[in-house]
């Protein structure tokens, strides 16, 4: 991968800044197309080739012509502070793939989550975790359930009103958990092909310390809500892993509240799984706060891998930083990001970043980049968002093996590295080597 | 002693128009410690010569041979031509995200001296090539050739040459783009890469201010796919000051 910058725009903050600017929402759709071909020794100057889009343009090449601007061609261009959120499925229109949140996803493969029944069985739990970690089932008319999220899609919402029973981890204050060995680790192991609703709550009350990983394993046709709330002055790590059997099918819509001056890591790693599409949305609710959002995919033949994130700044003083990178490999895999930030007017002081990165690895995959920023105020200290989507080609191969590398130890070398970066992040000793295992399973997968 | 022997080469690729023949019957033969200049004008393969040599796909060798010591070098896989001593330092070095150039060398050096090197050791080498190449340390950090300005990746590929310390280097118009002090600091790097006297260079190039500092015994023109002349180092003068007229076509001249 010649990293192509997609696009990489940055937007410091000043006072005189446009009262509402959107920054750029391109579609970096870059397919491994055949067509694009190396000249060796064609140029005059090759130091500055970018090899892969060779096309002149930001996105060049194949990208360059699937490239779009604002929602895409068709979609009302609406912002995202407009989107309808509501705890009645019914209140959302019955989806048609034509919706801006919906318009990259296989409505077909969704097996029946957009649809309001959902009376399958939720996954099963098996927990570990601290002693001082609290675990309980609650039902649905439990306080706490809607105090961190509200739905807005339809799926998300569908599952808000099926939803039987909650559990709910709960952090108590002050405690001080460290990543070595204050782990909760929840494992859901799916339940069967059913469609099923799922709700969890995790809440780290004030100045806790935790990692919580939700580890989703098995076969499930599911969706499922997860509110994450993180009281002033905590600081929480979550990890949502997808591993799921082949045919697995999860939605699930994460919404986090960060207090005063508390810290939350969220890491979104997918896997497993026929269809997975991850809704993380951050909103603060005190200055101060500071949102790491990490995501690593690695999308394998046919399967279809979206993450939508949406980062609410509303609120003064507040920090956000999301860096998803993934991998794919085979025909029709195909990965999905959306970046959605908001700066709304009240949020002076924001600082924000997101960034996307692709490695295309064989031909027929495909990976769609959408950041989006939104910004209302110009008194913000930074606003920027870069997405790059690049392949792993026959050069590169070349380069490496002519250094003596076997090819499959070539592949290797360029996919740990490009995630790599992002599992050194997770800081939770037992899960990296699992994500590094993981790298080398599929890995080994795509050589077949 | 070694040899790298090329024998009668024919070399075609297949583009959209069709099959297009490029090497038309080259042979040249080079002997551990000889330096061999290849000059000629753009577009008539020699870019195509070292990349054939080195194993690219692209580059579909119809007839002729290629053998290191009588092996038969078109039978090796790329990687395997490398570890058997031949080093292609690239017209256009290739950008590797997500891999440093650390990780990079020592790859490399593991694949092809079939064992990782002392760690020790080796970190100091890597340092010291690095500062003898006037390569900032933080370059170790970044990934291969990303955002590398032109000179920069030559100078890092000249920092390949010298640690892997291959038996055949080719250096393709390694000497362009480079400023007069960097053309200086590669050049003796070159030269420290063949410092025992025992290493076989051939340098494609353009220029005739690289041959001042690797001097090289013999000089071939290279014309329409393959060596037109040949000659001693008068030759290159020659090439500089006259063009390629006399070698072109006489409609080409008209
Ligand atoms: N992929 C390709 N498709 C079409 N033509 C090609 C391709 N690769 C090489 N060629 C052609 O082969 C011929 C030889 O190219 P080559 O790169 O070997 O030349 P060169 O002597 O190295 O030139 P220069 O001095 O410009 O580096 C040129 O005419 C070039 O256009
Ligand atoms: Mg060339």
């Amino acid at each position: 991968m010649t990293n192509a910058e997609l696009t990489k725009e940055t937007v410091a903050g000043t006072a005189e800044s446009a009262e509402k600017a959107r920054i750029g929402a391109p579609s970096a759709e870059a397919q491994a197309a055949s067509n694009v071909r190396r000249i060796a020794g064609m140029n005059e100057e090759g130091e500055q080739l970018s090899e892969i889009n060779p096309v002149s343009s930001p996105l060049g090449g194949a990208a360059a012509k699937s490239h779009s601007h604002g929602a895409g061609a068709g979609i009302p261009d609406s912002s995202r502070a407009g989107r309808l959120t509501s705890y009645n499925a019914a209140d959302f229109a019955p989806i048609t793939g034509r919706e801006e949140d919906w318009r990259f996803t296989p409505l077909k493969r969704l097996r029946g989550l957009d649809k309001v029944a959902l009376d399958g069985a939720a996954p099963g739990l098996s927990i570990q975790k601290p002693d001082a970690v609290r675990v309980e089932t609650v039902d649905r008319c439990d306080a706490r359930i809607g105090s961190a999220g509200i739905p807005d899609d339809r799926v998300s919402a569908a599952a808000w009103g099926a939803f039987t029973e909650a559990t709910v981890i709960t952090v108590p204050a002050d405690f001080a958990g460290t990543a070595e060995d204050h782990v909760t680790t929840v494992t859901l192991t799916g339940a069967g092909e059913a469609p099923a609703a799922s709700h969890l709550f995790v809440h780290a009350q004030a100045n806790s310390a935790a990692v919580v990983v939700l580890d989703h394993r098995g076969s499930a046709v599911v969706s499922e809500n997860v509110e994450i709330l993180v009281e002033d002055g905590a600081q929480l790590t979550v990890v949502s892993i997808q591993d799921w059997a082949d045919g697995a099918v999860h939605a699930s819509s994460q919404q986090m509240k960060i207090g005063r001056d508390a810290k939350l890591k969220h890491v979104v790693v997918n896997l497993g799984g026929d269809l997975v599409r991850i809704n993380p949305s951050a909103r603060f609710s005190g200055p101060g706060g500071d949102v790491e959002m990490y995501g690593l995919y690695f999308a394998d033949a046919g399967q279809h891998f979206e993450q939508r994130i949406f980062v609410d700044h509303a609120v003064p003083n507040c920090k956000s930083r999301v860096t998803y990178k993934g991998a794919l490999q085979g025909k029709n895999a195909h990965s999905v990001w959306v970046g959605d930030v908001l700066i709304r007017k009240e949020a002076e002081g924001t600082d924000t970043y997101e960034m996307n990165r692709n490695l295309i690895l064989t031909q027929g995959a495909r990976a769609d980049s959408v950041p989006n920023l939104e910004i209302e105020t110009g008194l913000i200290l930074g606003a920027g968002h870069a997405s790059a989507t690049g392949r792993f080609d026959d050069e590169q191969l070349f380069y490496l093996q002519a250094r003596g590398i076997p090819e499959d130890v070539a592949r290797r070398l360029v996919v740990r590295g490009f995630l790599n970066e992002i599992i050194q992040q997770i800081k939770v000793p037992a899960l990296e080597e699992r994500l590094r295992d993981a790298v080398e399973r599929e890995l080994k997968a795509g050589a077949l | 002693m070694s040899t790298l022997e090329i024998k009668d080469l024919h070399v075609s690729i297949d583009t959209e128009q069709g099959n297009k023949p490029i090497l038309k019957g080259v042979s040249l033969a080079i002997n551990s410690g000889e330096t061999h200049a290849i000059m000629g004008p753009n577009g008539s393969g020699k870019s195509t010569l070292a990349s054939t040599i080195a194993g690219h796909p692209r580059y579909k060798v119809d007839s002729g041979s290629i053998t290191l010591d009588g092996e038969d070098v078109l039978a090796m896989s790329v990687d395997k031509r490398a570890r058997a001593g031949l080093f292609l330092a690239m017209q256009y070095p290739v950008e590797i995200p997500g891999v440093t150039v650390t990780n990079f060398l020592r790859t490399a050096k593991t694949a092809i001296d079939g064992e990782a090197p002392r760690l020790r050791t080796w970190t100091k080498d890597v340092k010291a090539a690095m500062a003898q190449l006037r390569i900032e340390p933080e370059f170790a950090s970044r990934n291969v050739n990303e955002g590398f300005s032109g000179g920069e990746k030559k100078r890092h590929e000249i920092l390949q040459l010298e640690l892997f310390k291959p038996k055949f280097a080719i250096l393709d118009e390694t000497d362009s783009g480079l400023d007069v002090d960097a053309l200086k600091v590669v050049s003796e790097g070159v030269m420290r890469a063949n410092e025992d006297g025992t290493m076989g260079t051939l340098l494609i190039t353009h220029y005739t201010r690289i041959l001042r500092y690797i001097k090289p015994d013999f000089v071939h023109v290279f014309v329409d796919g393959s060596i037109a002349e040949q000659g001693g180092p008068e030759l290159a003068d020659r090439l500089e000051a006259e063009g390629y007229d006399r070698f072109l076509p006489a409609a080409a001249q008209a």
